[in-house]
Order: structure tokens, then C-alpha cells, then sequence
């Protein structure tokens, strides 16, 4: 398991624990147990902006591909925009989450050199977001909820993205999702990179997992372009209030959806739990709504986002 | 988002301002001409030797798609908050200030109503000399209120883009507008009203992938510097040059992305038949 640099007391007195653990010293035992437990408190309830974007990257942390084989069972994946090509960026599954027929349609950033070139880092070209919206569209047929993961540094920036029309396949999907006539929920998992995020976001639910960071731009972006100084990012990333509590307390996501204290990677099968319990809850109360209210109230959600005045 | 590359890579090609109009010589990026402002003026912005377009302000913009005097505007007071207090090298209060003082206004864009060779529509235009055209709250709330007026009056509606993207200073906030205008956009689309949008230099980012590319009809001024991500960030991630003419308008027609290339001076009567040929009844 690796350590982040803020959590190298918790790594020595973890380690510490662990020899008295071997050496059988009970005493010691309880009092490292003790040391230890107070130190992840410390730490973990004074997280600046930038240590909790470091949580949202951290190498360990369960990706979309860990959340679905957790919570999903009898599941087939499906593949393809029929288009052009399929996009090992952007999965889907369909299957049952508890007894919750589901579609799931995620963004995988992949797990080790391999696995990430694979998957492309996490970041679809065009043909992603046409393969997620063509599933979406086969929910709706036949009337079941979609649950989006979202979880990318951004959208790809390449030639063949251009050429394949990236505005175009993003745009595309915020307008068509807004009008899909089955019940979703978007859960930013990870990384919500900008308008790469948001082209699986539009849904009747948004929630963030506690240390996930949902922003317009990434932090490194946004200190290269406003501080013109790329070792800025600690103060970007505080300015661009991306987590998700400073989210929620802006009222841009709906709900914050509860991990182990020292983030997911500590507990994958607990982030999991609170996941699947919040998916299911929600969507049994999306459930309830006559289908024309849903996307009625759809509708007003996205359409009261943003902050003016007016003299 | 390429906002920064925009602006260094751009920035000589915004017009002068009025005050020095009059003896003011310009030069022509395209083809190097030298040529009075006031015959570029003339031609709409664009340069008398080799048709090169230049920016041009949103003002302009409506003089020229605009009856005369039929203009009239929406939604003038709406004025951003700041909402997250952001301050980079400057804050964003200052930057509006420094926005207001080279344009006269809070907002990147223009909203409005007005009849284009005497069809009444609403018409939007952004202006990159103000914080780069970018997207914020005030636009985001300005086009859906022009997709509203839209629909109550059964007009169509032109929104003429050129944007770096979102504006970061507003963060989140900027980046739910590209979900919000989409949003209001389908509203349009289910009423079978028409949108026409015009992307011009430069239409990037945020704007281009939500409201700028979900016209009925996509027209682009010739070499107009249209995509989703910068050509720095791209040359960056995949450590190749990129290729003669990426991101122009022209690149963009032959991928199948626009429906035209369309010339300044024929803009206007291009929109006022695209309006008249979908939301007039048909014979
Ligand atoms: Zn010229």
C-alpha cells in the first residue's frame, strides 16, 4: 500500500505496530493501536484541497472496474458505439445490483503501465462518449436505470479526437442525457475532469464520493493558464474548490456519498457498500416519479446552476 | 482549454480600437497587406486584399447581422458575483473591471432580439475581448433566457460563439453552464424551433462542446480556429506536430463537423434564408 507524503506518521507508527505485533508485546500493541488511530484522526479531519486531490489520484483507489465486479452480479459487459470503434476508456455493463436491473456506464482510467495505456488513461475520444450515449439510449428502450461512474482526468486531446469531432459527441451528450426517459444517477468516483466528466454527469443525481474532485479544469491546467507557473498547483487546486464537501456546500452536486477515513483504497468493499446503498436508494425514490416529472425536475436542476445578480 | 495560447497566439488579431481607427494602419496576418483600418472596416473586418477575417467586436457583430435599429437588448444587467472569490495573479473582480473598461460590459456576451433582413429572431454574440469570450454563469443564464424569449415568441435563435471555453474562475459553477445551456437547448430543439450557430475565431473548450455544437445548422467564418482542446495541450500529450490547417474551419468541413464555411458579407442574408426555409410554413 502506498503512502502519501502527508501520511508518513501514520506509515512509521503503523510500522511500529506491526513489529510489536510480531514480537508479541501486547502493551506496546495497544499503545501503537491507540498512537495510530489518533494520528489518522488528526490527519484525516484537517485534509487541505490539495491532499484530497491527491486521495482522488491516489494509485490504489477502486476504479470503476472494481465498483462494478463489487456491487453488480450475473453482469455481461457490452461494447462499441457501432460507429468507429470501442472505446476501452468508457465501459458498460448491464446487470443487477442487488435485484436492481442496471446498467452501468463508467469511465476506467486502468491499473498498472499495461492496463493504462489500454484504457487510455481514463480519457475517451469521441467514440466514448458515442458508445456511452448508444447504451444509455438501449436503457431508456427498455426501461432501465442508468448508473454513470465518472472517473477521468479529461476528455482526450489528440488529432483523431478533433477529427472525430470531440465538441460535437460531448455536447451530444449533455443534451440527449437530459432528456432520457429512465431514471439516472452520476457518481463522480475519482476525477471529474471538465467537460470529459460532464458528458456522463447530466442525470437526475449527482453525488461525489467524499475524496473524489469533480472541477472545470484540471488544477495543473488551470496553474499553467492563470499563474503561468506549473508549480502552482496547490494554490489552483485550493481556488477551484473541487472537492466534494466544498461542492455540496455550493449546492452543485446533490449528495456526498461517505468512505473509510483514510479514503477507499483502505477499504474497497466499504466505499462499495455505501455506494450500492446510495444507488439503490436513490434510484427507488427516482422510481417513484411519472416519468415526464422526472425529466421535469431534470430540466430545473441543471437550469438554476450558476450565480449572477441582477441590478 | 488552451485559453493561454489563444490569447498569445491571437491577441494581434483584435481589432483596434475606435479611437485610433481613423489613421490606423493594420496588417494583415494572412497575407501581410498593409491596408487603412477604415477599408478594413469597410469590408466588415476583413482585409481588402485577401478576404482574411478578422475579429471582431460584439457590437460589430450585431451591426452587421442586425436591421438597422431593430436591435434591442436582453438581459443588459446581469452581472457576475464571483462567487468562489478567485483570485489568480489578479482577482476575478478585477478582471471583470479590466473587461468592463476595454468593452463596456460584465458579460462576454451580447443577448438580444432583433430582425435579420426582416425575419425577428434572438441573437447571442460573444466577444473575446472580453475575459476571452469565456463562459460563466451570466452568459450561461443569458442564452437560456434567449432560448426562452425564443420559444414564448416562436422565433429562432442565432448564437454567434467565440470562446475559449468555460471560465475558470467560476469553476464548477462555469462548467454546469455547458449542462445548462444544452439543457435549454433541447427545449428548442422539442419545439422544432430553429438554432443556428455561428462559430467564429476562436470557438474552444466548454462552449464548443456544449451550445456551439448543437446548432440545426453549424456555420463557421473561413479559418476560424475551432476545437475542444488547445493545440498546445495536444501537441503536449501526443508529442507530434500537428497537422497543416488543424482546427480551421476548413479542417473542420472536411471531417464532416459543419454544415458551411460562410464569408462575412454573405452572413447575414446565409441566416435570414436558413430562418425563413425551417419556421416559415412550407409550401
Ligand atoms: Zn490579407
Amino acid at each position: 500500500m502506498l503512502y502519501l507524503d502527508f501520511e508518513k506518521k501514520i506509515e512509521e507508527i503503523q510500522k511500529e505496530l506491526e513489529v510489536a505485533k510480531i514480537k508479541n508485546d501486547e502493551a506496546a500493541v495497544a499503545l501503537y493501536q491507540k498512537e495510530l488511530d489518533s494520528e489518522i484522526k488528526k490527519t484525516y479531519s484537517n485534509l487541505t484541497p490539495y491532499q484530497k486531490l491527491q486521495l482522488a489520484r491516489h494509485q490504489d483507489r477502486p476504479h470503476a472496474i472494481d465498483y462494478i465486479d463489487m456491487i453488480m452480479t450475473n453482469k455481461y459487459e457490452i461494447h462499441g458505439d457501432r460507429h468507429f470503434a470501442d472505446d476501452k476508456a468508457i465501459i458498460a455493463f448491464m446487470g443487477y445490483i442487488d435485484d436492481q436491473k442496471t446498467i452501468v456506464i463508467a469511465e476506467e482510467k486502468g491499473r498498472g503501465t499495461k492496463d493504462k495505456i489500454y484504457r487510455n488513461f481514463g480519457m475517451p475520444n469521441p467514440e466514448g462518449y458515442r458508445k456511452a450515449l448508444r447504451i444509455a439510449l438501449l436503457a431508456e428502450k427498455f426501461d432501465i436505470p442508468v448508473l454513470f461512474l465518472i472517473d477521468t482526468p479529461g476528455a482526450f486531446p489528440g488529432i483523431g479526437a478533433e477529427e472525430r469531432g470531440q465538441s460535437e459527441a460531448i455536447a451530444k451528450n449533455l443534451f440527449e442525457l437530459a432528456n432520457l426517459k429512465v431514471p439516472t444517477v452520476s457518481i463522480v468516483i475519482g476525477e471529474g475532469g471538465s467537460g470529459g466528466a460532464l458528458a456522463i454527469g447530466v442525470a437526475d443525481k449527482i453525488a461525489m464520493m467524499k475524496y473524489s474532485v469533480f472541477s472545470v479544469i484540471s488544477p495543473e491546467g488551470c496553474a499553467a493558464i492563470l499563474w503561468g507557473d506549473n508549480t502552482k498547483i496547490q494554490t489552483a487546486t485550493k481556488a477551484l474548490k473541487i472537492s466534494a464537501e466544498d461542492l455540496k456546500e455550493e449546492e452543485l452536486i446533490d449528495d456526498i456519498i461517505d468512505e473509510p477515513l483514510e479514503g477507499a483504497h483502505r477499504n474497497p468493499q466499504e466505499a462499495a457498500n455505501n455506494l450500492k446503498e446510495y444507488y439503490l436508494k436513490t434510484i427507488s425514490q427516482l422510481k417513484q416519479l411519472p416519468k415526464d416529472e422526472l425529466i421535469q425536475k431534470r430540466y430545473e436542476k441543471y437550469l438554476n446552476y450558476g450565480k449572477y445578480k441582477e441590478e | 482549454m488552451g485559453l493561454k495560447e489563444l490569447f498569445n497566439k491571437l491577441t494581434h488579431k483584435t481589432q483596434p480600437s475606435k479611437d485610433q481607427a481613423p489613421t490606423h494602419w493594420i496588417k494583415c496576418p494572412s497575407c501581410g497587406a498593409l491596408s487603412f483600418y477604415k477599408e478594413v472596416l469597410k469590408e466588415n473586418n476583413t482585409c481588402p486584399k485577401c478576404g482574411y477575417h478578422f475579429r471582431m467586436s460584439a457590437e460589430d457583430r450585431i451591426k452587421l447581422l442586425a436591421d438597422e435599429g431593430s436591435f434591442e437588448e436582453y438581459d443588459k444587467n446581469l452581472e457576475p458575483v464571483d462567487p468562489l472569490h478567485f483570485v489568480d495573479k489578479k482577482s476575478y473582480q478585477k478582471r471583470i473591471q479590466e473587461g468592463y473598461k476595454k468593452t463596456g460590459r460584465k458579460s462576454s456576451a451580447i443577448s438580444g432580439e432583433c430582425k435579420i433582413n426582416g425575419v425577428l429572431t434572438q441573437l447571442v454574440v460573444f466577444d473575446f475581448a472580453f475575459m476571452g469570450g469565456s463562459l460563466s454563469s451570466v452568459e450561461g443564464e443569458k442564452i437560456v433566457r434567449a432560448v426562452n424569449r425564443a420559444l414564448n415568441k416562436k422565433t429562432g435563435l442565432v448564437i454567434v460563439s467565440a470562446s475559449g471555453g468555460a471560465r475558470m474562475q467560476e469553476s464548477t459553477f462555469s462548467l454546469m453552464q455547458m449542462a445548462k445551456t444544452s439543457v435549454a437547448l433541447s427545449s428548442l430543439a422539442q419545439a422544432k424551433l430553429p438554432y443556428i450557430s455561428v462559430l467564429t475565431d476562436p470557438t474552444m473548450g466548454g462552449v464548443s462542446a456544449s451550445f456551439a455544437f448543437l446548432g440545426d445548422f453549424i456555420i463557421a467564418e473561413p479559418g476560424a480556429m475551432i476545437g475542444f482542446a488547445g493545440a498546445r495541450v495536444i501537441k503536449q500529450t501526443i508529442k507530434e506536430e500537428l497537422p497543416e490547417g488543424f482546427q480551421r474551419a476548413e479542417f473542420l468541413l472536411e471531417h464532416g463537423l459543419i454544415d458551411m464555411i460562410v464569408k462575412r458579407d454573405e452572413l447575414k442574408t446565409t441566416i435570414s434564408d436558413i430562418l425563413l426555409f425551417t419556421n416559415t410554413p412550407s409550401k
